[in-house]
């Protein structure tokens, strides 16, 4: 019996109880995953991964489980991407409801659907990875290990070998943003060889609220699949949005993700890519933009386990007012993983003086014949280029927003799907500070 | 137009302009020549806004109205233009973007219609003749991995879409081959009328044999020492700075 007292431990273990009464599978799984969490507790700043990020206000509050699943489709209806034709798949408060969601010419043998079903009816094909790449025995993992416990429901995404999706596919889990309500949704997702995947998580809140979002997602990406993965976080800025992204990549698979953050007082977001297989590879690009007294956090890690496997990650972050952000990435390369080509950059532009950014590289290499190389850039707007935009007649809330938007355009523009990177560009510019003006291109 | 009176500035305790006298009337084309440090950049800085510089005393009058008070955007509506010794370059900022804002800013401000698109375009179109730059120059970023050229060549395409009431050309001719030059003399001509006026700030007489000004002033310790005509270039060309230094020097003694 511990003695030390787990901040938030009884609340949790209320949702746990709650849990197992309504019958939710991954017994064993959730049982081990809750004792972890009893070990270790919520993450303190001693952590070194944690060190910058202090989320005792979490534990402070009394989260409970969400009652039901009402919501008005109107409400929704905002945070759906405008231009993207393809299936559509909503969560409220991390529970699949398929009235809201659209599945529609999907493939052949695709399946599409809500996890606790799959787990009910046994098709453990599709479910098997759960739990497999999201561990959680690291005590930095304890929201991981929350999840894994808590989870009413999520989603489960499951393509074939020799398969490809056209059209992309947009996650959307909204909260419906009662504060003090928690959710913990899970998605799973399986791409057989030779397939190809275009999917968007998103994560919005539906009013303004405390309340939490505890994700969780493990991508299984097969040999030589392709698959392009999107986030955008559009919490409420009052809303706690922890969340960790696993991913396996496979032998000659290429796996890349942009996560864009605008929302939450306080957002971690850990992205963990394990390049599984010969000439595998993995891009990471990340955006923030960040305001007020709220923190972004980003934590990329990425295992180059194989040989002749190439990994980028470009992160830049826009911090105005007393805004915190964090960014650390990774690298670790295992003594078998020859010709391992690594590139990290991470890039912050402050607008306040008060704003603050810890941006940290690890990089752990234990092979002899690797390229791995980062940066850090940290600035302001440039004082030259905004004098030279006045002298030409713009005032100074358009020029600061010209320049903000060209410090993140060179990300927007790795957006391959033009609907995409449109809806992206038009979701940044509506938050850019001064963004009356929303022409950025002459077209 | 503008009529400049006792203007004193400094950057942080040095004084560099030390008491300019200036009148520029409609449709003049007048010519700044003098060595380097003689406070010919900072004129052209002070008479757009750059905050770097502080007037201690005198005024700029423009149109009537004290151009000193004005922001850098609102000279920039009232139509004072500077072709910058140095353009910024600005990555991720597409070169045709800025220009159509600029364009239309300077249009609401005088009470028309902003252009659209199409609009822009022809105009552009229009105004790139004979400028030697084509549309990949401009739909790249503003002056991004530009050469020296093309960056001197965008700032005259710039001039000659927003029509400036009075064009400031801060030493645009240097490191100019004569190609180049030419072309920004041909863009600089091209907007001479009875209603603009110019004002070039150059180190070297040879772009004034393309654009033959009305004025010459020489610019010595931040005071204008000499001013004439045309052939006050030519003079200036023949006998070096030095003459005016020793000149200038004399009469100090004296």
């Amino acid at each position: 019996m511990t003695t030390q007292l787990i901040e938030g431990e009884d609340m949790f273990r209320a949702a746990f109880e709650q849990v197992q009464r309504d019958g939710t599978k991954a017994h064993a799984l959730r049982s081990q995953a809750f004792t972890r969490f009893s070990e270790v507790g919520l993450p303190t700043p001693r952590l070194e991964s944690w060190r910058f990020t202090n989320v005792r206000p979490i534990g402070q509050r009394r989260f409970v489980m969400p009652a039901g699943r009402e919501v008005d489709p109107s409400a929704i209806a905002s945070f759906e991407l405008r231009g993207l034709e393809g299936p559509r798949a909503i969560a409220i408060d991390g529970r699949y409801v398929p009235e809201l969601s659209s599945i529609k010419a999907i493939p052949p043998g695709v399946a599409i659907q809500s996890l606790t079903e799959t787990l009910a009816s046994g098709q453990e094909l599709l479910t098997w990875p759960l739990g497999q790449l999201a561990t959680f025995d690291d005590p930095a993992a304890a929201f991981t290990a929350l999840n894994t416990s808590l989870f009413q429901d999520g989603i489960v995404v499951s393509i074939p070998d020799n398969t490809v999706v056209e059209a992309p596919l947009h996650l959307l889990f909204a909260a419906t943003g009662s504060s003090g309500v928690m959710s913990h949704p899970r998605v799973l997702v399986v791409v057989g060889e030779n397939s190809q995947l275009r999917l968007v998580e998103s994560y919005a809140g539906v009013t303004d609220g405390a309340y939490l979002t505890n994700a969780v997602t493990e991508i299984v990406v097969g040999d030589n699949a392709v698959v392009d993965h999107y986030k955008l976080v559009r919490e409420s800025v009052e809303a706690y949005h922890i969340a960790s992204m696993h991913v396996r990549i496979g032998r000659s698979a290429n796996f890349s993700s942009h996560a864009i953050t605008l929302g939450g007082a306080i957002v971690r977001n850990d992205v963990v890519g394990e390049l599984d297989g010969e000439g595998a590879e993995c891009t990471l690009n990340g955006l923030y933009l960040v305001n007020d007294t709220r923190l972004v956090d980003n934590h990329t890690t990425i295992y180059h386990t194989k040989p002749h496997c190439n990994s980028h990650a470009l992160y830049k972050g826009i911090l105005d007012d007393r805004a915190r952000a964090v960014f650390n990435g990774k690298i670790v390369v295992a003594p078998d993983a020859q010709k391992t080509d690594a590139k990290q950059t991470n890039k912050a532009l402050l607008l306040s003086e008060d704003a603050q950014i810890n941006t940290k590289p690890e990089l752990e290499i234990f092979a002899d014949d690797v390229k791995c190389t980062h940066g850090a850039t940290i600035g302001q707007l440039d004082a030259d280029a905004l004098f030279y935009l006045r002298s030409r007649g713009l005032d100074v809330e358009q020029a600061r927003s010209v320049l903000i938007h060209a410090f993140a355009s060179d990300l927007l523009n790795r957006i391959a799907i033009e609907p995409i990177r449109a809806e992206f560009d038009a979701v940044l510019l509506r938050q850019l500070p001064g963004s009356g003006h929303t022409t950025f291109t002459v077209a | 137009m503008l009529e400049i009176r006792d203007l004193h500035a400094s950057v942080g305790k040095r004084e560099i302009l030390r008491g300019i006298d200036l009148i520029i009337n409609d449709g003049e084309v007048h010519a700044i020549m003098g060595p380097n440090g003689s406070g010919k950049s900072t004129l052209a800085s002070v008479l757009v806004g750059r905050d770097d510089y502080k007037v201690t005393a005198g005024t700029a009058t423009y149109d009537g109205r004290d151009l000193l008070e004005l922001e850098p955007e609102e000279r920039a509506r009232e139509g004072v233009f500077l072709a910058f010794q140095y353009p910024v370059e600005i990555p991720g900022v597409n070169s045709a973007y800025l220009l159509k804002a600029a364009l239309n800013e300077i249009r609401k401000h005088r009470g028309e219609s902003e252009l659209d698109a199409i609009e822009f375009m022809a105009l552009v179109k229009e105004r790139m003749k004979g400028l030697e730059i084509g549309p990949e120059l401009f739909n790249r970023p503003v002056n991004a991995g530009f050469s020296g050229g093309e960056k001197k060549r965008n700032e005259i395409l710039q001039m000659a879409v927003l029509e400036p009431r009075l064009a400031i050309m801060d030493e645009t001719d240097s490191g100019l081959d004569i190609d180049a030059l030419k072309i920004v003399a041909r863009g600089v001509n091209a907007l001479r009328s009875p209603e603009r006026s110019t004002l070039i700030i150059t180190h070297y007489q040879r772009l004034l044999n393309y654009i033959v000004p009305d004025f010459v002033h020489v610019l010595f310790g931040g005071r204008i020492v000499m001013s004439g005509g045309k052939e006050l270039a030519l003079e200036l060309e023949e006998k070096g700075y030095g003459w005016i230094e020793n000149d200038t020097a004399a009469q100090v003694n004296a």
